[in-house]
């Protein structure tokens, strides 16, 4: 392999892995061999660590400040506030949950794990209206982010963010709730096809019990437990939760449905079956060990053939976090970034349902695509958005509250500042303007491009017409 | 450019590849006739989750006086209908459009297993799909994707806000969103813009990036013709000042300026009305009756109410007894609106809700939400409705 596919594959490495390299970074390893780099993604130069927005002291004081306002018939004005300064408080978390995460992904140093957690936030997909429980499935999905799908199955099935959202806290012996049993085989492991209605309704009977308890943990309840037996895929005991889950993973068909999403989000909207089929055998046989097998993904010869580079549509997170982190973009109002990502259709905490977001070319329409073209230069040149995001429905209560039904602002700054100096200074002072447009595109280069961007008269010019294009749009 | 000469290029430049965008077939090339039969649909969501029981209220029945004691619309308040129901006083406005046969009211439209996440249930309302089902493209989306003699343009639906719902979003093709088309139209004419979609077609054919360029170039011969045909006609009514009201009146300036396009979609959010409902419903109520006054009036005035039907829905209705705050929780079915010239069965449609047979303090469903838009789909937008709700649903007989 020549230096000049190294330096491709390894830019193509990182954008898929990560959120993009730097050039330096580019250059230093692209004088070693592919393998090389992709070991040193999996060496973790700091562990990930937890975020923690929402304090468990916190947590618990609004929870018993709750529950001693539910328990009353009628609440005095100052008890209204009371839980009305609690929601507002929440929301408040919310917001900061979101965008501390989101800054994580644009600083982090270990941004396989930023990527990997964001995979499972989307495979996952969970709304949670109490912060504290959205930012303990964050955490476990980032803590097992590279482990054991097993465990990280495990942990987000006891979570009480999922058992509240898929109503397993309403599943009780005698009256079972199928909602999150259903999600399990449908969405979490197996997919459509690979299950009966009845093994749905049996595990339901098998989870019946778990719930969490008023301090945001999990917590097995006996007297709420179907006992009795059921029969699941055709074997009948006493199963529990747990019983049905090692059970679902037992099923090879288990490790294929994840093994092809994971190909859809990291190599190709379409799915070559032969690969899936290759690295679900893989991920299988290391017992679903997610560690190895993104290293045998990442290792693949087809992980680098032409058809599977520059040819994924970023998602609007992607988007917004390669940007920000290729030009050390600082966001003097970081609100902006929540504004854009409800604009452009993915609004981390907030996936459209239990299916999550569905990706693809399904993150462009007419409006997206003309505000992502129109970021970069808003974000680099500081200019105006002009552009109102969709209330979204949960906020309905607050926007019903409001005393007058205005039009929002039309006009926000987006307020930030690239730091060009730092960019620019990465560069070889004779750098070319068609190099530029190489290194900022997964695309290849074509006449065009060189064409628009060879008259120009400096780098900054091309930069803010190469990531005005659709190809940046791609990774 | 002129945009004969853009289609020309266009044409050109698309020769290489198999499929030729649909846009690109010359308007003059369509028949009068298949212009002068252009009929509209108008959907106008209410976000949040209108309370229909006070909309169009049972003054009739005794139960809605017991289950809402704090706010219940006294009956000399209710502008009356018929001897069970009528409209809510902040709906005076509509009582002209009702006289005049142009509106129709459907009681207990819903679905089974009725979801009461503002979320989920807007999912089901725009995808029209099972409460247990999760679909990723919406009922309009759909129909677009059905390649309908009549659905054939990348405007064929507009939604006036700045982003695209759920619900005009198909697979292969997605309506356009835009509040204000010269916006549009001076974004896509930037320099910039034009320099990259007119420089070559070369990734038309490739997959992702030839979707980005087809997008952008579908947007920007949107953008043309919406601005171009639009702007020729010089409204001449009057509108309340409100956003919801110059939505529909930049609908309005759309349908009368003869533009080609099949659905609108317009939206009024803040119906989520836990705390001292009356008033605030009261207010958002008043702004959509005076919104749909001036709308439908506008478009009587300019012969085009024959062509429209408009329709209203909300997610869900709220439940039957109001909370201990004067307001009222997430419930289940709720009552539809719908305006036209040419409504088969005006006035009231259905039986009036059974306030006495309630499902855990909600109202049952008479009326499947997929029944009104297979009828919409079948009678009015010339497709079968099991194409795009991907079963066959029964028709209603209000068109």
């Amino acid at each position: 392999m020549d230096r000049k596919d190294n330096f491709s594959n390894i830019k193509h490495l990182y954008n898929r892995a990560g959120f993009g390299i730097a050039y330096p970074d580019l250059l230093r390893l692209s004088k070693r061999k592919i393998s090389k780099a992709v070991n040193g993604l999996f060496i973790n130069p700091a562990p990930g660590t937890d975020l923690t927005i929402i304090t468990p002291d916190e947590f618990k004081q609004q929870q018993l400040t709750l529950a001693g306002l539910n328990g009353k018939k009628e609440l005095t004005p100052e008890e209204k506030q009371q839980r009305e300064d609690i929601t507002k408080a929440r929301n408040e978390k919310s917001r900061e949950l979101n965008l501390n995460w989101v800054q994580r992904m644009i600083s982090t140093e270990n941004p396989l794990l930023e990527k990997m957690t964001l995979f499972w936030h989307g495979h996952f997909a969970c709304r949670a209206n109490n912060p504290f429980y959205a930012q303990q499935l964050n955490n476990i999905q980032r803590k097992n982010a590279l482990g054991s799908f097993k465990t990280l199955l495990m942990e987000v099935s006891k979570s009480p963010a999922m058992l509240d959202y898929l109503n397993n806290q309403q599943n009780k012996k005698g009256h079972p709730n199928e909602n999150f049993s259903r999600e399990l085989m449908e969405l979490f492991t197996l997919g459509r096809g690979n299950y009966t209605e009845t093994d749905i309704k049996e595990a339901a009977r098998s989870f019946t019990g778990w719930a969490y308890n008023k301090n945001g943990e999990f917590e097995f309840n006996p007297r709420t437990h179907d006992q009795l037996d059921k029969t699941f895929f055709g074997k009948t005991g006493n199963f529990d939760g747990e019983a049905i889950i090692d059970q679902v993973l037992a099923k090879p068909e288990t490790s294929v449905f994840i093994c092809r999403k994971l190909y859809t989000f990291f190599v190709n909207d379409t799915p070559n079956e032969a690969h899936v089929k290759e690295l679900a055998a893989y991920f299988y046989a290391r017992q679903y060990d997610i560690s190895a097998l993104m290293q045998q993904l990442f290792n693949a010869e087809w992980f680098y053939s032409k058809e599977n580079i520059g040819n994924k549509i970023k998602s609007p997170v992607e988007f917004l976090v390669n940007l920000s982190r290729e030009f050390y973009v600082t966001y003097n109002k970081p609100q902006i970034l929540i504004q854009l990502q409800s604009s452009l259709g993915q609004y981390l905490f907030n996936p459209p349902n239990v299916a999550g977001w569905p990706g693809g070319k399904n993150w462009i329409d007419s409006s997206s695509l003309m505000l992502r073209l129109k970021i970069p230069s808003l974000v680099l040149n500081d200019g105006i958005l002009d552009f109102d995001g969709k209330a979204d429905p949960e906020e309905e209560a607050v926007i019903a509250l409001n005393k007058k039904q205005k039009p929002r602002p039309v006009k926000s700054y987006v307020n930030a500042q690239a730091d060009w100096s730092k960019f620019l200074s990465c560069f070889p002072r004779d750098m070319k303007q068609t190099e530029m447009a190489a290194f900022l595109l997964e695309p290849a280069v074509g006449k065009k491009i060189s064409d628009l961007v060879a008259g120009n008269v400096n780098l900054k010019n091309t930069v803010i017409a190469v990531t005005s294009m659709p190809e940046y749009q791609l990774c | 450019m002129e945009r004969r000469d853009f289609l020309k290029k266009a044409t050109f430049a698309a020769a290489g590849t198999l499929v030729v965008p649909a846009f690109m077939k010359p308007f003059e090339a369509l028949a009068l006739d298949e212009l002068s039969l252009y009929k509209n649909l108008v959907v106008v969501q209410l976000s949040g989750g209108n309370d229909g029981l006070n909309t169009v209220v049972p003054f009739g029945n005794d139960i809605y006086y017991q289950m809402r004691n704090g706010i219940a619309i006294k009956p000399e308040e209710v502008i009356k209908l018929d001897d069970m129901q009528g409209l809510n006083p902040n709906l005076s406005c509509l009582k002209e459009l009702y006289d005049q046969g142009w509106m129709s009211i459907i009681n207990d439209v819903g679905y089974p297993n009725p979801d009461r996440s503002h979320f989920r249930s807007m999912d089901i309302w725009q995808t029209a799909s099972d409460a247990n089902q999760y679909l990723s493209t919406g009922w309009i989306g759909r129909y677009l994707d059905s390649n309908c003699q009549t659905c054939k343009f990348p405007y064929t639906a507009i939604e006036v806000d700045d982003s695209l719902s759920l619900a005009m979003k198909g697979l292969s093709k997605k309506g356009i969103a835009l509040k204000d088309p010269a916006a549009l139209f001076r974004n896509t004419n930037e320099p910039f813009f034009r320099e990259m979609i007119q420089r070559d077609k070369d990734h038309l054919d490739e997959e992702n990036l030839g979707y980005l360029y087809k997008t952008m170039i579908e947007t920007s011969s949107s953008a043309n013709y919406i601005e171009n045909t639009s702007k020729i006609y010089k409204p001449n009514y009057t509108y309340p000042n409100s956003a919801f009201a110059n939505q529909l009146k930049t609908v309005s300036k759309f349908i009368c300026s003869g533009l080609k396009t099949r659905v609108y979609y317009v939206s009024l959010s803040g119906f989520d009305t836990h705390v001292n409902q009356l008033n605030q419903q009261g207010r958002l109520l008043q702004q959509y009756a005076e919104g749909m006054n001036a709308f439908v009036k506008d478009l009587h005035q300019n012969n085009k109410l024959e062509d429209t039907l408009v329709i209203t829905f909300s997610e869900f209705g709220r439940r039957v007894a109001q909370n201990a705050s004067n307001g009222t929780d997430h419930g289940t079915a709720n009552n539809m609106f719908l305006f036209g010239g040419r409504l088969k069965k005006q006035g009231i449609y259905n039986a009036a809700p059974d306030l006495a047979n309630l499902d855990n303090g909600d109202l049952k469903y008479q009326v499947d939400f997929r029944e009104v838009y297979g009828t919409i789909l079948d009678k009015w937008l010339d497709v079968n409705n099991s194409q795009v709700l991907n079963k066959r649903f029964n028709t209603l007989g209000f068109i």
